[in-house]
């Protein structure tokens, strides 16, 4: 089978012809650099993504802390990854790369703060 | 910042960041998706990650920092006026000023949309600022009307947070916002994309119950019987965003009618000598990495200026847009530039297989083939030393796309 993407590895945003069987890649072409190539096959076996989103924060200057995955998880456990993100509470000071969550789902992926709240003094 | 630890290292002494917000950061702080800093961290960070890099480095610095401090002034002697916590009103006189005061939404009265005034009905930045910021929803069943990437990145934030986004309704024919986006906000999630389409009617008094949309001929007029109504409790609007500049206006620097921002030179400096800008205050940019960039120029320009007490007197060659280019920043360029020059520019539509091509007083110097361009995204294109001697005073660069057959 064959089908165009948008390598959205970077803002560029390169359009990309593949050739694929199944879970399987064949060809690529159109990419700019390497990640293109890389990203058009996780894409066809198991496309993941970085998800982002915020934990409710106690004590803090504002009421939530945003959060990120630290590395993609897979695009099919997103939104039980966001019911695991909403059960999270954390307490002021968070500082910015402090997991709130470890090995979220199993997965291996921590979820870990994006910014940083000294708290109210 | 980027401006401000530029000209701390270009021996700069006496520097001062005046915020208006409690934080340092900027728009940075509420876009807590990933996506910044590729091409200058070489690292996909979140908003605020990328802020904090920059945080970090002024706080380890001298420079002095006034937070919930608004400029309220800047008069032509360069005195800039503001107001604080601490002093109340602060009288500054600088040598140079650099402005970054951002952009701001265009807001809904600047739509025509009849109808009563609802609650629901708000900017996709607002909405962000209340989801990412002060942790609330603001609505469940979300129409987002523009399709500026603030409106695809809330598109996918509401439905991670639960909320059902029926539809993206774009006026144009195609979207402003970045490609990437449409790929990971809105085709992930199944939302779809409606071109060419628009909300001509809000309808519900003390919250919004409904919009009705409807098609667009290429004028962009409804098209009579195309009208649609979609049940929603919430209307984002993500419709562009304008340079925040009634400062600017108040100090006497020419704007740009194109742009919003200020007319501006290869350095960043305005119309008014020391006077720089750089980032959303000058054009609107996608990558905050080129807004970064932008700053370490302007930075350069306040430096340079300073240290020769602006007594040199600049001779200038235009940058002229042409057949499918909206814009061009800088605008003019010192024929005595000594550094290769980066011209930043926006095509006036969708471009498949077509060619770049800058003449300087007629004279083809680069030809590019194009594979794709698009509105929504910054092309950038460099004038290289040998091609800016050919630079004389008045000279004309002329950027143009080329269809190909
Ligand atoms: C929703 C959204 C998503 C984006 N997504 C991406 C992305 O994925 N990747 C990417 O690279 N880029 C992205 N960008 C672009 C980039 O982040 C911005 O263009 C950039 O951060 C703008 O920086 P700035 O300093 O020009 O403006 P701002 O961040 O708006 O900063 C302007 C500052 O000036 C202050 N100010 C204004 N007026 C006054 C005054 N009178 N006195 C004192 N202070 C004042 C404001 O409070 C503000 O802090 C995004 C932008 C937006 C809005
Ligand atoms: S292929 Fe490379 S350059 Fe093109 S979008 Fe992907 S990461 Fe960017």
């Amino acid at each position: 089978m064959k089908k165009q993407m948008i390598c959205i590895s970077c803002p560029i945003g390169c359009m990309l012809d593949v050739e694929y069987e199944g879970k399987e890649l064949i060809s690529v072409t159109g990419y700019s650099c390497p990640r293109g190539k890389t990203y058009a096959e996780t894409e066809i076996s198991n496309p993941q993504r970085v998800i982002t989103s915020t934990v409710k924060l106690e004590g803090g200057k504002h009421p939530v802390v945003s959060v990120k995955s630290n590395a993609p998880i897979d695009k099919a456990l997103i939104f039980d990854c966001m019911k695991e993100i909403n059960k999270v509470t954390v307490k002021a000071p968070v500082k910015i790369g402090d997991v709130v969550l470890p090995n979220v789902l199993g997965t291996g992926v921590d979820i870990v703060a994006t910014s940083e709240d000294s708290g109210n003094e | 910042m980027a401006a401000a630890l530029k000209a701390r290292e270009l021996g700069v002494e006496k520097i001062i960041i005046l915020e208006r917000s409690e934080t340092l950061g900027g728009i940075l702080e509420q876009c807590i998706h990933t996506g910044f800093g590729l091409h200058y961290f070489k690292e996909e960070l979140s908003g605020p990650e990328y802020a904090g890099r920059f945080i970090e480095q002024i706080r380890q610095s001298d420079i002095d920092v006034k937070t919930n401090t608004m400029v309220i002034d800047i008069d032509s002697d360069k005195v800039v006026t503001a107001v604080g916590p601490d002093e109340g009103l602060l009288k500054i006189q600088a040598k140079a000023i650099i402005l970054a005061m951002g952009c701001r939404e265009r807001p809904r009265g600047a739509l025509s949309i009849p109808g009563h005034r609802p609650a629901g009905v708000m900017t996709a930045g607002t909405a962000q600022k209340y989801v990412n910021i002060d942790g609330y929803m603001p609505g469940r069943k979300i129409v987002i009307l523009g399709s500026g990437d603030i409106g695809l990145i809330m598109a996918r934030r509401m439905t991670l947070e639960g909320a059902e986004v029926k539809m993206v309704c774009e006026l144009m024919p195609y979207s402003g916002g970045l490609a990437r986006n449409i790929v990971q906000c809105l085709d992930d999630y199944g939302i779809p994309l409606k071109l060419s389409c628009t909300v001509v009617d809000i309808h519900g008094r003390e919250r919004v119950e409904g919009v009705t949309i409807a098609k667009v001929d290429e004028n962009l007029r409804p098209i009579k019987g195309t009208e649609e109504y979609v049940e929603c409790d919430t209307l984002l609007l993500s419709v562009g965003l304008i340079p925040e500049n009634e400062l600017s206006k108040s100090a006497g620097i020419e704007l740009n009618c194109i742009t919003g921002g200020p007319d501006v030179d290869e350095m960043r400096e305005t119309s008014q000598r020391g006077v720089f800008a750089c980032g959303n205050v000058l054009q609107v940019h996608d990558l905050v990495d080129y807004v970064t960039l932008e700053a370490q120029i302007a930075a350069e320009g306040a430096a340079e200026y300073i240290k020769s007490g602006g007594t040199d007197e600049k001779k200038y060659a235009y940058a002229v847009h042409q057949e499918g280019v909206r814009y061009i920043v800088p605008q003019k360029i010192n024929i005595a530039s000594e550094k290769d020059v980066d011209l930043y520019f926006r095509v006036c539509r969708i471009y498949k297989n077509s060619k770049l091509i800058v003449k300087i007083d007629g004279e083809t110097v680069i030809s590019k083939k194009k594979p794709k361009l698009a509105p929504g995204e910054m092309e950038t294109i460099k004038l290289k030393k040998d091609m800016l001697s050919k630079l004389k005073e008045d000279s004309i660069v002329e950027i143009s796309v080329e269809e190909s057959l």
